[in-house]
């Protein structure tokens, strides 16, 4: 947008219009900008009259400032590669001093002489821990972003909604510290009431003890992304244009319908980026499970029993006692979270830029 | 085209054939919840499965049933249909409420036994399991300084890449580098401690330090500037997409050239909206815990130098606390973890009540 | 089909604030009656109180009774929904569903009253569509989004969707005045056609429009700033524009006024 006035703002100085063609590839680096510049300052002298000596100072700044954004924008990219190149680097002397298969072994003793880890178990925690959390929340989340957006009084809602906001803030370990003193006790009762009535269902199953089980971990997690997919979502159904809104209701529509025909279609891509941004969140959240989780290898659909673990949890459970082996095992193990995150981030933005592309080209 | 019109039924199907509706009387749902919850307590309490709480869970679940039923029944389906869908929202808003009150209330009661002089006077330093003393000075001095690194690395970073995406980035490299800060946000910032500590820790900082690891609040602050930066662009990003594109154009035309018009124009037109984002990011921050844990070496001694040795932070502080034997250490770690909240949520009341009054976010 | 709507004594509020009072009117079937007035004289907030959209506003009500064949709508055992089914509504600016596609957005009342069947909901669909004067442009792309027409096609989709459902009084609340003069005139032809079948009330500020399209004007005005709009004068259009027996609708047509 900011391409014609500029062209017009050189213009009028008397600029020469060839810089335009210059300046972008020019801008990677800010010496080679300046170098042509200064010689063509007499030029510009007669052109621009008394002002134009100052002028072409400006025009190497502008340069230097411009290569300077550019090397800022492109940190973002030269950080998350080197987080992969960093991680790997670590990460392939431990698995090759690895004795068992890495995908499959179900255990982690990374710092024995024969050292055997693998991060299947690991994995499984994660994505069963995140989906249950996510099971839990969205529904939930989605409930009460409706509530505040347009169910409750407008003041009401407005103020729930800044303290949603604030919970969303909460960190992490609070919740963790919480879920192990206070929430693990009705957790408790629960597991062994399930266990008693449905223990016939292999999810229920076992003979405790219960407690610091899957089932504590996912709802902690759940109640943690609670309010970052309700904050988000309520944000968006509350930008859903009114006229949308009186359309569906002068149609007819009871309240519901007018939120089935006008909000949730509207909010429906902002929806998606709130759940996986929950779901990123899920998969990444190390301290409350790592102080909410039994800490066990093995894969089991159990959720109730002593047990579980993330690559996370574990990460944060077994930093402690690594020796350098075991850092870089537990580094190959956060190279896979890193993998998982990235592609379930991707998939999410793509999902989402290609929605706000059609959106915007029909508009 | 009018012969089509004429040409309807005698009464068309989306027309109701009149205005009146028979609707379920203002007692009707309160007396199915009472109902809803007396058959619940004799099913429940009756066989003995369960307590008072599946008492609520079954009576919630009848109601629900019985009002969808007696809505059908009278008002028709359309509005059944509305009305369950309302009480399921108004239960949701109910039921996750609960746990959050938990979390505060524990979070206050418990957190105020140890909120005292010693508490954040001393360090834990030569404390002991039998010792009740014991303080976070050390975990606060070691947040400060190192969320204060960490923002002086992010703001100008973040708000130059952000400046490179809306001013200057045009076509494909531009749309990868905002693309990527998007997919930045969801790096899990264990990832981002394990990437400083390859990174910084392990490889860089042993070439000065005779080949010893070092771990420090600087490593610390790197990790959470990892975290931060995505934040700190993306509402930069926003808030310069906010500003007026006359007014650029204004300084445009008045021969000012663009570096300056983004420095004098644009920024401080935007400049509320970004302190807003920078602290936002800066609470989120202070609450981390896990690249703290991996990168900071932890410590229970003050350390005022960020650069060398093992510094504490308030939430690796709970954590440890948590993790901890002696009996004393459960207080520390909730008084600690009261202390923290408070510093992130004054954080982000200040944050949104700037945003608030900044009027180019609506 | 269409109905005969009779206010007596409508007054409306936004909370504390009157935004009309004592408006008493009889508008007749299968004719277009034409609101006009001054800005802030209450002409829209009694376009809206007709089919019972004032109340969504928060803090929102109205007082005094309006009836369309005799019903009150504002009877306590009176169904919302089934009102603004009876008597639809198009609004200032399009505003055509974002997320569907021109079919859908046709069909979209249909299907909120349970109309499933495919083959009704695209006759019905075409019908409308021609109706509203659109088929032609748009019978080839229904599927695609219906946010990407022309203002002036957007304003006729949603026309052809308030009349899929086949309501008995249609309102509109300055129906073009997002629009260009093309689009206008193709809108205004339309409204020729739709009071064959519909009663059709609408809100100007454009009084050549006004003169145009309606059988009967009905002036609003209000004595300053924060007073509650008034009914100045109802009459023919022509009645109204030629020779007004109010000395303020003289003075608001002749343009001294407003």
């Amino acid at each position: 947008m900011g391409e014609t006035p500029q062209r017009s703002a050189h213009a009028g100085t008397g600029g020469n219009p060839v810089t335009e063609g210059h300046e972008r590839p020019a801008g990677a680096s800010a010496r080679v900008a300046e170098a042509p510049l200064r010689t063509r300052t007499p030029d510009e002298n007669g052109m621009g009259g008394g002002g134009a000596l100052p002028r072409a100072k400006a025009f190497g700044a502008e340069r230097a400032f411009r290569a300077l954004a550019l090397a800022a924008g492109t940190a973002v990219l030269v950080i998350i590669a080197a987080i992969a190149v960093f991680l790997i680097a670590k990460a392939v002397p431990a698995l090759r001093a690895n004795t068992e298969n890495f995908w499959t072994y179900e255990g982690w003793s990374p710092n024995d002489s024969q050292p055997k880890f693998g991060i299947g178990t690991l994995a499984f925690g994660t994505v069963l821990t995140a989906a249950l959390a996510l099971l839990v929340a969205v529904p939930v989340a989605l409930g009460i972003a409706l509530y505040l957006s347009h169910y409750a009084p407008r003041r009401v809602g407005t103020t729930l909604g800044f303290l949603i906001d604030l919970l969303a803030a909460v960190p992490s370990v609070v919740f963790g510290l919480w879920g192990r003193d206070v929430f693990v006790n009705p957790v408790r009762d629960f597991s062994a009431w399930l266990n008693e009535y449905f223990g016939w269902i292999p999810l229920f199953g076992g003979d405790g003890p219960f407690g610091r089980s899957i089932m504590l971990g996912s709802l902690v997690l759940a109640i943690m992304v609670l309010p970052i997919i309700t904050s988000l979502s309520r944000e968006v159904f509350l930008q859903t244009p009114t006229m949308n809104e009186e359309a569906a209701l002068a149609l007819g529509a009871t309240r519901w319908e007018m939120l089935r025909t006008a909000v949730l279609p509207y909010g429906k891509p902002g929806i998606i980026a709130a759940v996986m941004l929950g779901l990123g969140r899920a998969l990444g959240e190390t301290i409350a499970l790592a102080m909410t989780l039994g800490i066990t290898f093995g894969i089991s659909f159990n959720l109730i029993q002593n047990g579980g673990n993330t690559i996370a949890a574990n990460i944060a459970n077994a930093f402690g006692e690594a020796n350098a082996n075991g850092r870089g095992a537990l580094i190959a193990s956060g190279l896979v979270l890193f993998a998982i995150t990235l592609i379930v981030n991707i998939t999410a933005r793509a999902i989402i830029y290609r929605r706000r592309e059609f959106t915007e080209s029909a508009a | 085209m009018t012969t089509t019109l004429t040409s309807h039924r005698s009464r068309p199907p989306a027309q109701p054939s009149t205005l009146k509706a028979k609707r379920l009387p203002a007692y009707a749902s309160p007396a199915i919840a009472v109902a809803a919850l007396l058959v619940a307590a004799a099913l429940v309490l009756g066989t003995g499965v369960g307590g008072p709480v599946l008492v609520v869970v079954v009576g919630a679940l009848l109601y629900l049933a019985g009002l969808f039923a007696a809505a059908t029944r009278v008002e028709g389906r359309r509005s059944a249909r509305d009305r369950a869908w309302s009480a399921l929202i108004h239960s949701a808003f109910v039921l996750a409420v609960l746990p959050l009150a938990s979390v505060v209330w524990t979070l206050v009661s418990k957190g105020v036994e140890r909120l005292d002089g010693n508490f954040f006077g001393t360090s834990m330093n030569n404390i002991g399991a039998r010792d009740p003393q014991g303080g976070a000075y050390h975990a606060i001095v070691g947040t400060l300084q190192q969320v204060g690194i960490a923002t002086l690395i992010t703001v100008p970073l973040g708000i130059l890449c952000a400046i490179y995406i809306v001013e200057y980035g045009r076509g494909r490299f531009a749309f990868t580098i905002r693309f990527f800060v998007d997919v930045m946000t969801g790096i899990p910032s264990i990832v981002s401690g394990l990437f400083i500590l390859a990174f910084w820790v392990l490889i860089v900082s042993p070439v000065f330090n005779d080949g010893r690891p070092g771990f420090s609040g600087f490593a610390a602050a790197l990790a959470l500037a990892v975290l931060m930066l995505p934040t700190v662009v993306r509402s930069t990003e926003e808030m310069l997409r906010l500003v007026p594109a006359p007014l650029r154009e204004g300084a445009y035309a008045l021969g000012v050239a663009k570096w300056k018009t983004i420095l004098r124009v644009v920024l401080p037109t935007a400049l509320p909206g970004i302190v807003t984002g920078v602290m936002l990011a800066v609470a989120r921050a202070a609450g981390e815990t896990a690249p703290v844990l991996l990168v900071a070496g932890g410590g229970a001694a003050i350390n005022f130098n960020p650069f060398e040795n093992n510094q504490s932070s308030l939430a690796l502080y709970v954590y440890q606390q948590a993790g901890d034997a002696s009996k004393y250490a459960p207080a520390r770690a909730w008084t600690a973890a009261l202390t923290l909240v408070a510093l992130v949520l004054i954080l982000t009341i200040a944050a949104k009540l700037l945003a608030r009054r900044n009027r180019l976010s609506r | 089909m269409a109905k005969r709507v009779d206010a007596t004594n409508v007054t409306a509020y936004y909370g504390g604030f009157k935004a009309i009072e004592d408006i008493n009117l009889t508008v007749e079937p299968k004719t277009v009656t034409a609101l006009i007035g001054p800005s802030g004289c209450g002409k829209s907030t009694f376009l809206r109180s007709i089919n019972r959209m004032h109340e969504v506003l928060p803090g929102a009500r109205v007082e005094g009774s309006l009836t369309i064949d005799g019903q009150n709508i504002y009877d306590r055992d009176v169904d919302v929904t089934a009102v603004r089914r009876t008597i639809g509504m198009v609004f200032q600016r399009p505003n055509p569903f974002p997320t569907m596609s021109i079919f859908d957005n046709v069909v979209a009342g249909l299907r909120l009253n349970g109309v499933k069947r495919k083959s009704v909901l695209a006759e019905t669909a075409e019908k409308a569509l021609r109706s509203a004067n659109l088929w032609d442009e748009v019978k080839d792309r229904l599927a695609k989004p219906g946010a990407g027409l022309s203002g002036g096609q957007q304003q006729r989709l949603c026309i052809a969707r308030t009349i899929a459902v086949e309501p008995q009084v249609v309102l509109m609340d300055e129906p073009c005045s997002a629009l260009d003069p093309i689009s206008t005139l193709a809108i205004e032809d339309l409204m020729f056609q739709l009071k064959d079948k519909f009663t059709i009330i609408i809100v100007t500020h454009n009084m050549q429009q006004a003169a145009r399209v309606s059988d009967r004007t009905a002036f609003f005005s209000i004595e300053k700033t924060g007073d509650p709009g008034r009914l100045i004068e109802y009459d023919n259009t022509q009645k109204i524009f030629s020779n007004p027996a109010q000395k303020k609708t003289e003075d608001y047509i002749t343009g001294r006024f407003g």
